[in-house]
């Protein structure tokens, strides 16, 4: 935490417009947030529903400040690409993780967590609380 | 011993079944699935076959750790990281050798299956392409036909289980009576195995 570099995010859906939506979500809710970069990485190269590596690496490149990259996921195949992704080794920027974390109240909590310069331990952290918080 | 261009012939012959039996995968796919399976392989081995020909890999590892490649970057289904997870993994543990036997193929597929198995969380019985693989790689030891048929009863085999790992899941009971799409494409996978094999067979 001592430079200013802050953690980027990358929110991966089967979905273009809820990656995209739930990113401008994120960043609303969070005051401050401008400044974190957040990327969508939804749905298939083509349009449809599904999950495309080239995407994911894509958005990771371009929110990575060199203080790491959190990745939040919906389900299913993008769960599993990004796993395949981290496995390969040099396809994501180094620092890049997944965070096992609920899609749309972690990606908030983590957006917020990101925009204190907090790092990517902490942002982790506080994206995995979200399933702690219980609505009824 | 296997040589750079068996690999090829493998790739391609899964290629060729599964643009023959996408429809049937898809199919499959409507009761318990999202009915994409079919088209989501279609696209990714439609991309490894053009790979193949333009980059021309020179040893057995390099096909398949291209073709795994592709299959993850094109897929664009849960498919798409399993099966190239699978041929990766494959491919990474022949090595660089020009050929290779049929136990090292033997070997590396079976720690490709464990890939699989590490990324999907999936054990035998679940209802997945597991589910085929495993008694593929078991026979392999006795041919290319035998695990071809292994995996085939394997496939079949998942019709009464309950699944209990991707979308299908979610059905619970519902999922039982069906065959797994997933199971019933490694079992093509295994096919064209046995497809390439008898093909080489064929030229000596």
């Amino acid at each position: 935490m001592s430079d200013d570099k802050l953690v980027g995010i990358v929110l991966v859906s089967h979905s273009a417009e809820v990656a995209a939506s739930v990113a401008e979500l994120a960043k609303g809710l969070a005051g401050g947030a401008a400044a974190v970069p957040v990327a969508p990485a939804g749905g298939r190269e083509d349009g449809g529903l599904g999950t495309s590596a080239e995407l994911v690496a894509a958005a990771a490149a371009t929110v990575d400040r060199g203080a790491g990259v959190a990745v939040l996921t919906d389900l299913g195949s993008a769960v599993l690409t990004v796993k395949a992704l981290l496995a390969e080794g040099d396809e994501l920027p180094e620092g890049t993780r997944l965070v096992d974390a609920p899609f749309v109240e972690g990606a908030v909590a983590a957006v917020v967590t990101a925009a204190t310069g907090a790092d990517l331990d902490a942002v982790e952290a506080a994206a995995r609380e979200a399933y702690d918080y219980r609505k009824v | 011993m296997l040589d750079t261009d068996f690999f090829r012939r493998w790739m391609t012959a899964a290629a060729a079944f599964v643009d023959r039996e996408a429809d049937r995968l898809t199919a499959l796919d409507s009761p318990i699935g999202d009915a994409d399976h079919g088209s989501n392989l279609q696209r990714g081995f439609t991309a490894v076959r053009a790979a193949l020909e333009k980059e021309a890999p020179d040893t057995p590892g390099a096909v398949l750790t291209l073709a795994g490649r592709l299959l993850i970057s094109t897929v664009g289904g849960a498919s798409g990281p399993l099966y190239g997870t699978l041929l990766r993994r494959t491919g990474k543990a022949l090595g660089e050798e020009a050929e290779v036997s049929e136990e090292q193929l033997a070997q590396a597929l079976r720690a490709g299956v464990e890939g699989v198995k590490t990324l999907g969380g999936a054990v035998p019985g679940d209802k997945t392409m597991v589910d085929a693989l495993v008694p593929a790689v078991d026979a392999l030891g006795d041919g290319f036909a035998a695990a071809r048929a292994a995996a085939e009863q394997g496939a079949e085999a998942t019709t009464p289980l309950q699944a209990r790992k991707g979308r299908a899941s979610y059905l619970g009971e519902r999922s039982i009576g069906h065959q797994d799409p997933g199971a019933t494409s490694s079992a093509l996978l295994i096919a064209a195995l046995a497809e390439a094999a008898a093909g080489s067979e064929g030229v000596r």
